[in-house]
């Protein structure tokens, strides 16, 4: 279909299941009730590493009101093989292991046990009452400390690898890969400006605001069932299978309403152990984090080490750039280093590249996706320096990028080429907006640009469409709707049905009732689920052109149907009149759509941050700040400047407050909201928006996804603000006050 | 014929080179191909006849969900990349 075409995509309809959501009716996993309905509560390691001697519940089953309690022992002993957390594999082993620890604690809030009882203060108590015996073990916490030869080794039999070799190294660094592109050090003897920097960024939270929550039954026929907050509840069935060694088909998952994912919600925690309790119990039992569990116990994002270097010619030409990234796995192997290594200069068109990813375990929960995960790290290392050479070359920093900006046909140093993408346009717009542009107003303030890059995931989606005898329809969808996607998949099929977005009534239903769906994550959900809806509604119009042809007895082929209106010669039907039609035409319409598409279309983001920093104390305000991304075409352009001023939010969050402050001992110091801190309505500016609409070539409706690219720019941005409002260049994440005042206070001396 | 970029850290197999034409109209088959003018290469991007968990493969600059069935045209780019999330494991 042709953009101009469009009446429904582009528009801005109110979403699906806002009333609910407004009302407070939306029903969220800690809402669920049934009858015998049991609480569970998980004991969690006190220490960030230890080997478990001995674990003893006999005083906790004694305890009145316990009804069971399970261990790591309590799981099937199941052979070694590969299960799919959503985003990518991992060994079952370190999956359940993660779930309930086996032999080892690998950090603080480590699962250990879990009790079911009558409350969830009986259960709480009764956990108390469980004997753990430790031998507490020396515990390593950052990448670089856990890569020395004499670091404490969190897995015994975790030997590196390189690109699917095998060194034999017993060592904390899972894997190491590189990416080479060109001869770089030719590259930088070409180079009239070269820099080097480090960074560190700390360990930070998606923060969510609705904790983990799961409600399992193992029914009386052996089926499980499982009510829970996910981002995918097809990987929920699939990994609780998979650790409870039963066949999927006897795990059914509802997913109830989501308060926040980021990425955080694809990996599994509760809900094998809540079926584990209910299997001892014979009740369905319901399990409930804390928001310190939260913290302690669910996959943060990576903290990392990160090393830039890049070299411009005195034209404004990069010649070479070389990145060594080592990001924390956690407990876990799987940090996001290799979609770092993909986005740290995925915004540039250099010749020569080299690139070193090392994924590396540390004693801290098994870090999770958050919101292009691995690329704001990365971002805030490339855009920091490339900022400072801009700055040494006498450039702007936005005629800088679009010097070196990556268009279609740019390749990137970990393989592909680009098809069209937009990240001209992105600069450009930055450029051409007035904010770049308006005055400071004021002393001790700057301003900073970043732009960044994701590159969004495909993955299956399916989707069912039946039509109602009143001329709207109802869309079956296995979607989990974290920011509006009921309502932007809706509109995809009533742009193809011809009706309004309003007469689509989109659900999302369990794993029983929609084929297989991922998850949402790789913002892929208005991409790939809206392909889904657009095929089944194209399925839909060929069984109601049959239909018509059927009324006015003439070829199918002879009907045409444009905009909901169906024609055949001088004979006209709308689809509502159609829809009233079907029961006297041969029965019920129910269109389908099954995709596993190509055609992912990568996302550019930029911004401009205008901050002040006070001198006296460090504290940085963030004045103004400016969103630009790419959307391919945005479906609903409010969703759209949602999910960029959420992902500005987090950013700046990521890059001014947010950090696991760790004591020595591996203990979270502020796993609380009070201590770990967001930022609020009160501390931002209203984040201004400006989309940019280059439309992916791949796609029905061109969209491209546009979840994640957001998050990555503005810790860059920030830093480039705080050092034209203060002088100094920041190379630590979070840039709080401590750190900026000991930056001002080193370049004083 | 499609071209086959080699990982870096496979190049030490093709005697440094960074990138190969193959005969072969699935993944499957630039594999088998490359195995035989490189030997080890199989080895190295599979396991058990499937491509190992840590490693994901793109056909003209799109990481395919079909893998190893991948169909390849002749003038298709085909890259090994690093799996979104994996991990590896001694026994695996």
């Amino acid at each position: 279909m042709k953009a101009q075409e469009y009446t429904v995509i582009g528009t801005r309809p109110v979403r699906h299941d806002g009333v609910d959501k407004v009302t407070g009716r939306a029903q969220y996993g800690a809402d669920f009730q049934m009858a015998g309905l049991l609480y569970g509560h998980i004991l969690r390691s006190p220490h960030a590493h230890a080997r478990i001697r001995r674990i003893d519940t006999s005083k906790a089953e004694k305890f009145p009101g316990v009804k069971a309690v399970v261990t790591a022992d309590d799981f099937p002993q199941v052979a070694e093989r590969i299960v799919d957390l959503g985003e990518g594999d991992t060994p079952l082993s370190y999956a359940r292991g993660n779930v309930l620890a086996k032999g080892k604690t690998l950090y603080k809030g480590h699962a250990v046990a879990a009790v079911a009882a009558t409350s969830v203060h009986v259960a709480e108590e009764a956990a108390g009452l469980i004997e753990v015996d430790y031998e507490v073990l020396p515990c390593v916490l950052t990448a670089p400390e856990a890569m020395q030869d004499n670091a404490p080794i969190l897995h015994d039999d975790l030997k590196t690898k390189e690109f699917g070799e095998q060194t034999g190294r017993v060592s904390n660094v899972s894997e190491h890969f590189r990416h080479v592109m060109g001869d770089a050090e030719a590259g930088f003897a070409q180079a009239d400006v070269v820099l080097e920097r480090e960074f560190h960024t700390a360990t930070v939270h998606q923060g969510y605001i609705e904790p983990h929550n799961a409600t399992a039954l193992w029914n009386n026929d052996g089926r499980i069932l499982v009510w829970c907050s996910t981002q995918g509840a097809f990987v929920v069935r699939d990994v609780t299978a998979c650790i409870l060694d039963v066949p999927v088909s006897r795990v059914k998952v509802t997913p109830m309403e989501i308060g926040g994912g980021f990425g955080g919600k694809i990996p599994v925690y509760l809900e094998p152990v809540a079926a584990l309790l209910s299997k001892k119990t014979g009740k369905p039992v319901k399990i409930v984090m804390s928001r310190k569990d939260v913290f302690e116990g669910s996959g943060p994002t990576p903290g990392s080490y990160i090393k830039v270097k890049i070299g411009a010619r005195k034209d404004g030409r990069i010649t070479a750039a070389r990145a060594y990234l080592a990001y924390e796995a956690g407990a876990y192997p799987g940090a996001m280093v290799g979609p770092g290594a993909m986005c740290v200069f995925a915004a540039y068109d250099i010749p020569n590249v080299v690139i070193d990813g090392f994924d590396v375990v540390v004693n801290k929960p098994s870090t999770a996706a958050y919101r292009a995960p691995g690329a704001t790290n990365a971002a805030f290392a490339t855009e920091s320096v490339i900022d400072e050479i801009a700055e040494k070359l006498g450039m702007d920093p936005l005629d800088f990028r679009l010097k070196n900006a990556a268009k279609e046909g740019t390749r990137r140093a970990d393989g592909p080429k680009y098809r069209r993408v937009g990240c001209v346009e992105v600069i450009e717009t930055l450029k051409n907006h007035p904010h770049y542009s308006a005055p400071l107003g004021g002393p001790h303030r700057g301003r900073g640009v970043a732009i960044g890059f994701w590159f969004n995931v495909g993955l299956p989606s399916s989707c069912t469409i039946s039509v109602n005898a009143d001329g709207t329809v109802n869309l079956v969808e296995g979607s989990t709707d974290i920011g509006g996607t009921r309502t932007s998949i809706a509109m995809q099929a009533a742009e193809v049905l011809g009706i309004t977005a309003e007469a689509v009534r989109p659900t999302v239903v369990d794993t029983d009732s929609v084929g297989f769906t991922a998850v949402t994550g790789g913002s892929r959900t208005t991409f790939a689920t809206g392909w889904a809806a657009y095929e089944a509604a194209q399925d839909i119009l060929r069984q109601m052109k049959e239909r018509a042809a059927k009324i006015w007895e003439t070829d199918a082929a002879s009907v045409v149907v444009e905009r909901g209106v169906f024609r055949s010669g001088d004979k006209s039907m709308t689809f509502g009149e159609l829809a009233g039609r079907l029961d006297q035409t041969g029965g019920p319409v129910v269109g389908r759509g099954a995709v596993n598409p190509r055609g992912v279309g990568g996302s550019f983001s930029g911004c401009i941050a205008d901050v002040e920093v006070d001198p006296e104390t460090g504290k940085v305000s963030v004045l103004r700040f400016t969103s630009v991304q790419d959307a391919g075409k945005a479906i609903h352009p409010s969703y759209v400047e949602g999910q960029m001023q959420g992902g500005s939010v987090q950013g700046i969050g990521w890059a001014l407050n947010e950090e696991y402050y760790m004591s020595d001992a591996g203990s979270m110091m502020n796993s609380s909201l009070l201590d770990y801190r967001m930022p609020t309505a009160l501390d931002l500016p209203m984040i201004d928006t400006a989309i940019v609409e280059v439309p992916n070539p791949g796609h029905p409706f061109g969209a491209r996804g546009v979840g994640e690219a957001n998050i990555v720019p503005p810790p860059g941005a920030i830093a480039n603000a705080i050092y034209r409002a203060a002088g100094v260049r920041m190379n630590r994440l979070p840039m709080n006050p401590p750190a900026i005042m000991q930056a001002i206070w080193s370049q004083r001396d | 014929m499609p071209t086959v970029y080699i990982p870096t850290l496979l190049r030490t197999l093709t005697g440094g080179k960074a990138s190969v034409e193959v005969e072969g109209a699935t993944v499957r088959q630039l594999i088998d191909n490359l195995d035989r003018a490189w030997p080890g290469v199989r080895e190295r991007l599979l396991d058990e006849g499937k491509l190992r968990p840590n490693i994901s493969v793109a056909v003209d600059g799109e990481v395919t969900p079909m893998g190893l069935i991948e169909a390849v045209g002749p003038a298709s780019e085909v890259h090994f990349i690093a799996a979104i999330k994996g991990g590896s494991h001694p026994r695996l």
